[in-house]
């Protein structure tokens, strides 16, 4: 029998047919010289993917990231060559910082124009070589498949992470001449990247852990994003129970235990609640299952959990002792460690323990003044109350962020998107869009201050033409918050690069998009002005709650200070410069 | 309070400690980018490289690579962590003495103007094995291997004459018996 004639491809189609056959939904881009043919074979083959023009390289990244922390699945990005493929630099660092799968396509300058500073050449390759998991500068048409596969399954498995794909006009206009389906079923041969191992977890590491837990008298589980990416969300449930054992969260892993459950303590860190940095300090073991330790949740290192034996399990080999050395370490995917200690782990009796941080929780609880004007803790405290905490909140960095982190409580995952490691503002609004795309039928809401949400406010075209029923929650004190806050404890009180004067009115500047504005003013307006907003969904809403200019977050612990250090209100003596960290 | 500098006009004299501290063998993709995705990694940490050897390996899809390292074993081990991460990082070791051995070799341009220093580093590169490979009217290169201590101890002596310049290639390791380098 005759061959079936083979299905003539350029590089570009044979692109976007893998990418789609890898199951991407969606491409956020923006287009340009060097990526026509990529974004020609986005109308020349059919796929089921769907592309969103953005309006600026950054959105698209972001978007993207969002998609990807609401579903756990990467979106693509494309964009071209020069300053398009620079434009997501801050993009692909945020979704490297916080462990994101993304799949960013670049188009490039001809192959033999490369080093000759040719028309929008940049070496994308080199530039981004400390920002992704892995990246590729495709040299041959016929290698596109394979580099696309390989790119996909490592973005996603084991720890997650962007990677890039360069792609030069010549190689995607080029025929692809080699067999589409040969080369879409071909094995991957990937040496030197052995993910499957996450899932076969040392025995003895695993005995040793059991045998720490076991023996703890006030022990205290620290659950990170690693958990909420291996779905170990049931498992961690039955082993707090188990050992009756409280859980404190780290920002991203916000939700992956539920927040309103009694052995919950909230999220730790630098501007986490009083009760879990207290529990840090006087626990007698902290199990870390899937957080890296980050700065801003173990402040001065050597007196973090001083009084605590360690376990710090994690996918990720290169974090062992980088922060914190364990007394042990278990290296694997989150869900299949914790699956294989059920079995070890004794049931347990903490009521002392448990007692005694309840003392703290009512000591020391979460609050706010309700007098002197708008406070953005109250704005979030009753959006989390109108939407019974079920909403996604997307945020940038800064006060909004922490007071969003605090009274935006979550009891599910993948439901509290934030840039944590990279603090990027101009984040929430773009990831907003893109979980909104990912979950339509959800309530998202961005919540950023009038600092960052003016730094991708662009996006508001690509959510207006999309009518995306997105809740922008503008926390406005006309300042960059968070730094004033510093300069006021740290700089005696001289501010320097933090007044926003100038702030465009924001409610007009919604209304010339297209979009609904909704200005809220006074306290007592807050809950009749939010539910407006969250009854309007024909299109995105920006709200713009004018707040107190010059509040402060707490509780606090001074960048490298000791948790034992933090302030749980304003400081009454002056305070000296934090130098462990920024 | 000022702090006092002290300066000297003599040529640093070639320090033992700088070739040895750390070895690492890197067994890695040979493609392009692959050595700039190591060397980011020493960099970032502020870890200098002090010899580098890369070449490609038997199967011509992999390269080799043998870096010698100084600086905080601490530090180092977390660097090796990361490297091995790459997906372009097939394995990396850090070797010892004890489980592997080190070569590496130099070549010596020495100026010598009368038959008496001649003859005098001609002896010397007999002792340490070397060779004579060029000799021209004012100079002559010569070539000593080994392991870097014996290189270094060849130098040493040869700074005595007027060494005109050196270049060294570097160590090349490999793990001792049943171990994979």
């Amino acid at each position: 029998m005759a061959k079936q004639k083979k299905i003539e491809l350029d590089g570009a189609q044979a692109l976007i047919k893998t990418l789609d056959s890898l199951g991407v939904e969606y491409v956020f881009g923006y287009s340009g010289g060097a990526a026509l043919p990529i974004f020609d074979a986005l109308e020349t083959v059919e796929t089921n993917m769907k592309f969103v023009l953005t309006r600026h390289e950054q959105g698209a990244c972001h978007m993207a990231d969002g998609y990807a922390r609401a579903t756990g699945k990467p979106a693509v990005v494309l964009v071209t060559s020069g300053p398009g493929a620079g434009n997501t630099i801050t993009g692909i660092m945020t979704a490297q910082m916080d462990s994101v799968p993304m799949i960013i396509v670049t188009g490039q300058q001809v192959t033999w124009m490369l080093g000759k500073d040719a028309f929008q050449e940049a070496d994308i390759f080199g530039i981004t070589i400390p920002v992704v998991k892995h990246n590729y500068l495709v040299r041959e048409t016929n290698d596109l498949p394979r580099i696309a596969k390989e790119a996909y399954h490592i973005a996603t498995t084991g720890r997650p992470g962007p990677v890039l794909i360069d792609v030069p006009k010549n190689i995607s206009q080029s025929p692809f001449t080699a067999d589409f389906d040969d080369e879409l079923a071909a094995e991957l041969d990937l040496p030197g990247y052995k993910p499957e191992k996450a899932m076969d977890v040392d025995e003895v590491s695993i005995e040793e852990a059991a045998r720490l837990i076991n023996l703890a008298k006030k022990p205290l589980i620290l659950a990170g994003h690693g958990a909420m990416i291996s779905g170990a969300e049931s498992e961690l449930m039955e082993i707090a129970n188990r050992m009756e054992c409280p859980v404190t969260m780290t920002l991203l892993g916000k939700g992956v235990f539920p927040e309103s459950h009694p052995l919950s303590l909230g999220m730790l860190g630098m501007h986490g609640t009083a009760y879990a940095n207290k529990a840090i300090c006087e626990c007698d073991l902290i199990f870390n299952i899937g957080s890296r330790f980050d700065d801003r949740i173990i402040g001065q290192a050597d007196k973090f959990g001083a009084q605590a034996k360690i376990i710090h399990v994690d996918i990720d080999i290169a974090e062992m002792g980088k922060m914190i050395v364990p007394d042990v370490q278990v290296v694997g995917d989150a869900k299949a460690v914790l699956q294989k200690l059920l079995p070890l782990v004794e049931k347990a009796d903490h009521a002392d323990w448990l007692e005694h941080l309840n003392g703290y929780k009512k000591k020391f609880p979460l609050g706010y003044k309700k007098q002197g004007g708008l406070r953005m803790q109250q704005v979030l405290d009753e959006i989390h109350d109108l939407t019974d905490g079920n909403a996604i909140i997307s945020t940038d960095v800064g006060q909004h962020q922490m007071w969003a982190a605090q009274f935006y409580t979550n009891d599910a995952s993948f439901k509290w998107l934030s840039s944590g490691g990279a603090g990027t503002m101009g984040f929430g609004f773009p990831a907003a869009i893109g979980a909104q795309f990912a979950c339509p039928d959800e309530t998202v809401i961005s919540v950023s201050g009038d600092g960052g949400f003016q730094m991708t406010l662009c996006e508001l075209a690509t959510a207006v033409i999309h009518k995306l029923p997105i809740k922008i929650l503008v926390l406005n004190n006309h300042y960059l918050g968070m730094v004033r806050q510093w300069q006021e404890l740290f700089f005696e009180n001289r501010e320097s690069g933090v007044d926003l004067e100038g702030n465009p009115d924001f409610v007009k500047l919604a209304e010339a998009y297209g979009a609904k504005g909704i200005n809220i003013k006074r306290p007592a307006d807050v809950r009749k002005k939010l539910q407006e907003a969250l009854d309007y969904n024909d299109g995105p809403v920006v709200i713009n709650a004018e707040c107190i200019k010059t509040d402060n977050v707490f509780p606090m612990i001074p960048a490298g200070a000791a948790l034992e250090d933090m302030l749980i209100e304003p400081p009454k003596y002056k305070m000296e410069k934090p130098i462990g960290s920024t | 309070m000022s702090r006092a500098i002290t300066t000297t006009d003599k040529k640093p004299m070639p320090r033992p400690d700088v070739i040895g501290g750390h070895t690492l063998s890197m067994f890695v993709n040979n493609q392009p980018g692959v050595l700039m995705r190591i060397c980011q990694i020493f960099a970032r940490r502020a870890y200098n490289i002090d010899s580098l050897v890369v070449s490609q390996g038997r199967d011509p899809r992999f390269s080799r690579l043998t870096l010698g390292i100084s600086g905080d074993p601490a530090g180092l081990s977390q660097i090796i962590l990361q490297c091995d991460k790459l997906i372009d990082v097939i394995h990396c070791y850090e070797h010892t003495p004890d489980d592997s051995v080190t070569r590496e070799m130099a070549l010596v341009k020495v100026g010598v103007d009368g038959g008496e220093k001649r003859t005098e580093v001609l002896q010397i590169v007999e002792h340490f094995g070397g060779k004579t490979v060029d000799m021209s009217e004012g100079s002559m290169i010569v070539r000593v291997e080994g392991a870097s201590e014996k290189v270094d101890a060849a130098i040493r002596l040869l700074t005595n004459y007027d060494i005109i310049e050196t270049v060294r290639t570097g160590k090349v390791v490999m793990a001792r018996g049943e171990q994979a380098t």
